[in-house]
């Protein structure tokens, strides 16, 4: 059986691994822009905000909505749907993280609040929009392809790796250079120091979670642009546990880290499809977590950071 | 409101009527029981559903195809489960916090991949469970939820009992007052798993069909808001937060669409407005270790 599989895969030409290279770098695009919101969140705040699935959801939702039900251009619906799910970052921090964090609340706390905030997302995109997967028309994205020794590329899916490479580096020279990306680097090393150097420690977690949520909504759409499916489960069953595994393996709260952990789980998927079959998928991100876990603990581009109290 | 006038005004009929939702309220207490078991001991372990799932489908099995009557089955899967966590546990225990969390987690994904890629579970189709019989499940779904509850409250007082609260409190300082924390923190995952995967056994009990869908992350989460929701301080908590959980949907039965939105809500509420769940308690402990190492760096001095 392996031993067949082997010859077959010696068998393909080496624009086959090229094409398969390729798709793991555009699905892995998606992965790596969803893990950025979500270790930011938790670089800063400490804790895993699992509502992070459902603000995916919204972003490809809502653009929908606004498109289809509302006549807006599609540009106009992107825009409002990632300022909308910026938004809904801010109430996250306003219901579910900012009463705990007052009152000085276990994390698992917020843990389990931004569950809550998930499960009601999922729910009124249920009643709203319907359980079935839907797709953006064809219209309203760019279909042309080009062949390149042998390789299909579509015009999507380098779009796709612009946008996603273009913001990175956007947010890297955010969080570096900029005043409020300092606040948020001196609230994610310590919050009770960066309060007494005068920074509002509330509104910089605030504004920590609208950047999140507007990069999460963003991975939503583009999303539901190369995947074709749009359904309230898509954040809960594509992405949730995925992005889990990128940056537990990027090393927690790591940014860069995300990002080559979005783009290698991208590539191990691959790989996985093509040597073992497509049952295997989900299954191999786990085992690479389970692994990167025990063997490496801080994650490729985390800090070391004493986990004892 | 008729659940609530059924209940108090035709106890019997309540039962008959409501006999499936019954039946799992107990394997729901029970699946938070077996979390309660770790959380009490300091850590958040995620892994329960997978031992949940192992359990289910070797009793399931060993029924189809073997004479081994059922509460044997159950046992044999409670016990296959138990093995299993050691291994997993041992270079997993090292770690601790959200990492402890995540990574088992991960196992609870890897199990479900092996059943969609192992031909006897069925894959994705699942197994018809001919066996099933949901009428007895329900004695011996109450009758394990006693037993569990009961041996996990004498054991508070008890030397395992100590060093789990020992653990909870300060992990270094248990260390230092001789108790062999690895070990004592493998004990609560192991027996935990054992909880665990009795209470997959009695769920193929109960259902006619088992599938891998039923056993993903979904159902962990579920599992961990009950026994917060409930609170962990002591053993009532986890099987309260398990019980109105569970009924929540039922009751609001009007508002079916609405439900998960609901449940949101009122999972908010309880967290915002009772901190130490339905059940914590007066008892101004409980917080110790695993709070700690929960908690907000900058809390004031009022919850310090």
């Amino acid at each position: 059986m392996t031993g067949r599989l082997l010859t077959q895969l010696a068998a393909q030409a080496p624009s086959f691994y090229l094409q398969q290279g390729l798709n793991g770098i555009f699905s892995g695009s998606v992965y790596a822009l969803f893990a950025v919101g979500y270790t930011l969140v938790f670089g800063v705040l400490d804790i895993l905000n699992l509502a992070h699935s459902a603000v995916f959801m919204a972003g490809a939702v809502l653009a929908l909505i606004f498109f289809a039900n509302f006549g807006l251009p599609f540009w106009l619906a992107v825009v409002l749907a990632i300022a909308i799910c910026g938004a809904i970052g801010y109430g996250l921090d306003l219901v579910a993280f900012r009463p705990l964090r007052r009152r000085g609340a276990p994390h698992i706390s917020s843990l389990i609040t931004s569950i809550a905030v998930a499960l009601i997302f999922v729910s009124l995109a249920e009643n709203n929009f319907g359980a079935n997967s839907q797709r953006y028309p064809a219209s309203v994205a760019p279909d042309a392809s080009f062949h390149v020794g042998g390789v299909v590329i579509d015009q999507l899916s380098i779009l796709i790796l612009l946008v996603t490479l273009g913001l990175m580096a956007v947010l890297a020279v955010v969080i570096r250079r900029t005043r409020p990306g300092r606040a948020i680097r001196a609230v994610a090393e310590n919050p009770r120091a960066a309060a007494l150097m005068g920074i509002n420690v509330d509104r910089t977690i605030a504004l920590t979670l609208v950047i999140s949520s507007a990069l999460g909504g963003l991975a939503g759409i583009l999303y539901g642009l190369s995947a074709h499916d749009i359904s309230p489960y898509i954040g809960r069953d594509q992405v949730e546990l995925k992005g889990l595994a990128v940056i537990v393996v990027g090393g927690m709260g790591s940014i860069t880290g995300a990002v080559v952990a979005g783009y290698l789980l991208g590539l191990i998927e691959v790989v996985a499809l093509v040597t073992l079959g497509s049952n295997v998928r989900t299954g191999v991100a786990f085992a690479v977590l389970f692994l990167a876990l025990v063997l490496f603990p801080s994650g490729l581009f985390g800090r070391r950071r004493e986990r004892r109290t | 409101m008729d659940f609530f006038i059924q209940l108090f005004t035709d106890p019997l009929g309540f039962y008959s009527a409501h006999q499936l939702l019954i039946s799992q309220v107990g394997i729901n207490a029970l699946l938070t029981l077996s979390m309660y078991i770790t959380l009490n001991c300091g850590m958040l372990t995620l892994a329960n559903v997978g031992f949940m799932a192992v359990g289910a489908y070797i009793s399931v099995l060993l029924g189809l195809n073997t004479s081994v009557p059922f509460p044997a089955a159950m046992l044999i899967g409670g016990l296959a489960a138990t093995l299993l966590a050691v291994p997993i546990g041992l270079p997993v225990l090292r770690l601790s916090g959200i990492f402890l969390a995540i990574a088992t987690i991960g196992f609870g994904q890897v199990v479900v991949g092996v059943i969609l890629n192992v031909p006897a579970t069925g894959e994705g189709q699942g197994l018809i469970n001919i066996e099933a019989s949901p009428a007895t499940a329900i004695n011996y779904i109450f009758g394990g939820l006693v037993v569990v509850a009961f041996v996990l409250w004498r054991l508070r007082g008890t030397r395992l009992g100590q060093a789990w609260a020992a653990i909870r409190e300060d992990e270094v300082a248990a260390e230092a007052h001789g108790i062999n924390v690895a070990r004592y923190r493998l004990i609560a995952f192991v027996l935990g798993a054992f909880v665990a995967g009795c209470a997959g056994g009695l769920d193929a009990h109960l259902n006619f069909i088992i599938a891998p869908s039923e056993y993903q992350f979904t159902r962990v989460v579920g599992v961990l808001v009950f026994a917060v929701a409930g609170g962990f301080t002591n053993v009532v908590g986890p099987i309260i937060g398990a019980t109105v959980l569970t009924s929540l949907p039922e009751i609001l039965r009007f508002a079916r669409d609405y439900r998960d939105l609901i449940n949101g809500v009122v999972l908010i509420l309880v967290i915002l407005f009772l901190p130490r769940g339905i059940a914590g308690g007066r008892r101004p402990g409980g917080r110790g270790r695993l709070m700690a190492l929960w908690r907000w760096p900058r809390s004031g001095p009022a919850t310090s």
